[in-house]
């Protein structure tokens, strides 16, 4: 049987469907949103502002957060700012030029409808922050300061400091916090998601550990959204936060939701390289620093090589033995390309042996260009709190003068490497960002929609906000207004009880297994695994390699996992565990999806699939796609693909050009 | 330039099986790391070889590693955050302590933060603080054009700094009457200054402040540890604005 997937994408020109859909969606009465609870899984930028817009329209809300407190939620570390088409520069920008930039931005992989509409909000969402009170940077005149970000010819993005992220999401914090307070919000802290219960086909419900007392609860709803983040810590290093894990989606793909475009990973092209098998985690530099900071490498091999055996200092290097190769290949847009071209740009250039650490895998930025001109005082003020962070780290001084050669100032360059930072992919929605499991909603960076197989930068904190504040309040009442008569479930049901026993279950499985490798090890080996042949460069053999690791792995995981403690109270061993579960399904997803999708776009790059000049070549008469992938019942069983084919009538299709 | 030299330090934690028993410090000798390595990334390696014993981890907050979620914890040779200014534990690199150290970490200790394991305690009540009145009382979608109201740059970038707190605690574990006000005063500030949030100042200067003190945080009596021990240099000056607040709120009473 083949499935056929509906998009539900209204019709009309892209410019009016989101008003056209606003228009003729079913709403809910006033009377009736306070018969109706909804669970929120998630306190980021998108959960927050869900919480907090449902609640305020009058729905009950169920909120969960894996941390102490709704305010640490990943998207709080976001440093360097969110998009808006105010085109308040006066620099030529408009909804439609944010639209295309998106699009082309994300090597035409995206949903035009979708980004669109984003595009379109995204004005909504600045007007309702600086409404909340979130301090964003100023000009002299009082209004607002904007800069200019990778994949764009305009200054639209605002910021707060390197710090957007927070600032934003403690917005949204305090929006929560006013309907935690007004009873409309339950706020449920130090949670975390198990799976999702599923009544006559809908999504009901969840089980959800409280991870003090280690004990299973059961929560019912007449929706259930998830909020819960991407799914980088499949690599074990990369730039998110320690507890990100991708549980909860897999979760809803084991309930039948679709998990589309895993491959589309995004790596990070400025942050800080690795420095050892301890490490635990990569800090990323805000990509604002491209503004003013150059990359480059030396232009002679030997020069590396003294640097990779720390015989000279960057600052040794004279302006005319440097290769700023992002300038040289792509002059139009400079050190301001796409993250994904950047990134893959680091790549051959230390592939080529042109890396200026002591591993080989490090590139310059360098600031002597920016002092030299604005003074030190200026570039301190735009990146001051990112120099500081990059000394604690390494303990070099970006802003320090290291060298003086025929007159020119030389100051310390930073060295930066591309990491795991973001994932496209996530699980499948519709435009009313409802998954193919009916009542189950994903939004934020938990869902794939909007960025195709890359994202600009300062677009994630514009997606989430989108989906919270302005997109999901709406259209998930076209799912609940025919759920106004449905009383509330009793958690006591076979279906809930039955859910918790199998999470029950699953849970003396792990601590039967009573072998000898920690959580720890076996993720790292996975990690491994995953950055060698399903990272930056992927080839058909290397994702068949992966493939058959991914399996030892899980083989390694179910007969030798080691978990310490007990099943009652806190364990914090068994909590990771799980999650490194569903990391390992996580991985084959990726894996299976790189494998299918013979071209390259965006975060996915096959080495087969590439132009003369090793730019990414796609394929648009074979995978101009979203795979979709559908759970078969058992880890142990290969996904099957499903095709929501694209179709794009506003914007032409054609190969990204950053170089005129 | 990084440098992988090997170093050993002695960790002296404190364990803490759950929020009633009772706990004590427990010495762990000859821990290997390298001066590049962080401060938290250590107790990883700690943990790593007590799980490798079949023994339970050390358990404690820490999430972004970057500085800014403000999860991690931790009193360090007797500082918040440890020895270095301006800068969380999980920005702590082993650089800043000598080869064979003894560093004794301790959970925070404050009686509105109780331990809830090791080195995890429970700091609810700066939910509960800001759930009362840390907010601008506005409901989505009606929000006038963001350049409507013009803010001057020193305002904004004064607001910004107040904003800055992550709510980590250290303040009022590094007080000795174990008082929030630094806290409380950082979001009463930021809401002050902006255009937005001064309707309703005065109500929220007494809201949280009432809810502070019912929470069982102390008093402050303007000793300057909580604004010294910050790990984002949040001012004192945020103090004397929510001293100015409250006033006008009681003088409306």
């Amino acid at each position: 049987m083949s499935i056929t997937i509906d998009s539900k994408i209204p019709a009309g020109p892209v410019s009016e469907k989101w008003t056209n859909y606003k228009a003729h969606q079913k709403l809910v009465n006033p009377a009736n949103k306070r018969k109706l609870d909804i669970i929120v899984v998630g306190t980021g930028l998108a959960g927050a502002s869900a919480a907090s817009t449902l609640a305020e329209m009058g729905f009950n809300i169920l909120n969960f957060c894996i941390q102490d407190s709704p305010r640490r939620a990943h998207s709080i570390a976001a440093q360097g700012g969110i998009n808006a088409a105010k085109n308040y520069q006066n620099d030529g920008d408009s909804i439609y030029r944010l639209f295309y930039d998106t699009v082309k931005g994300g090597d035409y992989r995206a949903r035009e409808a979708n980004v669109y509409r984003l595009a379109e909000v995204s004005n909504n969402i600045i007007d309702q922050c600086v409404a909340q009170g979130v301090p964003f940077a100023r000009e002299y005149g009082g209004l607002l300061a904007n800069r200019s970000f990778g994949g764009a010819q305009v200054s639209r993005t605002f910021y707060a400091k390197g710090q957007t992220g927070q600032q934003l999401l403690l917005g949204a914090y305090s929006s929560l916090n006013r309907q935690i307070k007004a009873g409309k919000v339950k706020s449920y802290n130090r949670y975390e998601l198990h799976d999702i219960v599923m009544v006559d086909g809908r999504a009901r419900g969840i089980i959800a550990k409280n991870l003090v007392t280690g004990k299973f609860e059961r929560f019912a709803a007449h929706a259930v959204v998830l909020a819960t983040g991407g799914y980088g810590n499949t690599y074990f290093l990369s730039t998110n936060a320690m507890a990100c894990n991708c549980s909860a989606a897999i979760a809803a793909y084991r309930q039948g939701a679709y998990f589309a475009n895993p491959s589309y990973v995004q790596i990070h092209p400025t942050c800080i390289p690795v420095h050892g098998d301890k490490q635990s985690k990569l800090t990323l530099m805000s990509e604002s620093l491209r503004n003013d900071g150059r990359i480059w490498v030396p232009k002679d091999i030997e020069d590396a090589k003294k640097l990779q055996k720390g015989e000279i200092k960057g600052s040794d290097i004279p302006e005319e033995r440097r290769d700023y190769y992002l300038e040289r290949r792509y002059p139009a847009f400079g050190n301001l390309v796409p993250r994904d071209v950047a990134s893959r740009a680091a790549k051959e250039r230390c592939d080529k042996g042109f890396g200026v650490n002591n591993t080989g895998l490090a590139v310059f930025l360098d600031f002597s260009e920016a002092i030299n001109r604005l003074g030190i005082d200026v570039v301190r003020q735009r990146y001051g709190n990112l120099f500081d962070m990059y000394e604690e780290i390494t303990d070099v001084n970006p802003g320090k003068l290291a060298n003086e050669i025929n007159g020119v100032k030389y100051y310390n360059p930073m060295m930066i490497f591309p990491a795991i930072h973001y994932t496209m992919g996530g699980l499948w929605v519709d435009y009313e960002l409802q998954t193919s499991v009916k009542g189950l909603f994903a939004i934020g960076e938990c869902n794939f929609s909007d960025h195709g197989a890359n994202r600009l930068g300062a677009s994630a904190l514009m997606q989430g906000l989108a989906d919270g504040y302005f997109v999901l309040p709406y259209t998930i009442q076209n799912y609940l207004s025919d759920q106004i008569t449905v009383p509330r479930f009793d958690i006591n049901s076979k279906e809930f009880v039955d859910a918790q026993k199998k999470c029950e279950d699953a849970q003396h499985a792990l601590m039967n297994i009573k072998g000898k490798r920690s959580v720890d090890s076996l993720h790292k080996e996975l990690g491994h695994i995953m950055w060698e042949y399903v990272g930056m460069g992927r080839t058909k053999e290397g994702l068949e390699v992966a493939l058959q690791k991914l399996k030892e792995i899980r083989k390694e995981f179910e007969t030798n996992l080691f978990v310490p403690g007990t099943e009652e109270g806190m364990n914090v061993e068994l909590d990771k565990a799980f999650r490194l579960k569903d990391f390992i399904v996580m991985g084959e997803l990726i894996a299976f999806d790189a494998l299918n999708r013979n071209e390259s776009c965006g975060g996915h790059f096959r080495e087969e699939y590439q132009t003369e000049e090793g730019e990414a070549k796609r394929d648009d008469e074979n995978f101009f796609y979203v795979g979709c992938w559908n759970y078969q019942g058992d880890d142990n069983k290969a996904p099957e693909l499903i095709k929501e084919p694209l179709e794009y009538e506003a914007i032409k299709v054609q190969t990204r050009n950053y170089k005129s | 330039m990084a440098t992988e030299n090997i170093m050993r330090v002695n960790l002296k934690v404190w364990r803490q099986a759950g929020p009633k028993e009772k706990g004590a410090f427990v010495t762990y000798e000859n821990v290997e790391t390298t001066p590049d390595t962080s401060f938290l990334e250590t107790l990883d390696i700690l943990n790593e070889t007590l799980v490798e014993k079949g023994e339970e981890p050390i358990v404690f907050d820490h999430d972004c590693r970057e500085g800014i979620c403000g999860m991690c914890s931790l009193y360090i040779n007797g500082h918040p955050h440890g020895p270095a200014t301006g800068a969380t534990t999980c920005q702590l690199y082993m650089r800043r302590f000598k080869n064979g150290e003894t560093i004794t970490v301790e959970p925070w200790r404050s009686a509105a933060f109780p331990v809830i394991k090791d080195l995890m305690v429970n700091r609810n009540a700066y939910d509960q603080i800001q759930q009362a009145g840390g907010y601008v009382s506005f409901n989505c979608g009606g929000a006038q054009d963001a350049n409507a109201i013009p803010i001057s740059k020193e305002i904004a970038d004064e607001a910004m700094d107040s904003a800055t707190c992550i709510g980590c605690g250290a303040c009022a574990a590094a007080c000795k009457n174990g008082s929030a006000m630094l806290f409380v005063s950082a979001k009463v500030s930021q809401l002050a200054l902006l255009p937005q949030g001064k309707v309703e100042a005065a109500a929220r200067a007494k809201a949280m402040v009432a809810k502070m003190d019912e929470l069982g945080f102390g008093n402050c009596t303007n000793t300057g540890a909580c604004a010294a021990e910050c790990p984002k240099n949040i001012s004192l000056s945020n103090i004397a604005r929510l001293n100015r607040e409250f006033l006008c709120a009681k003088f409306k009473d």
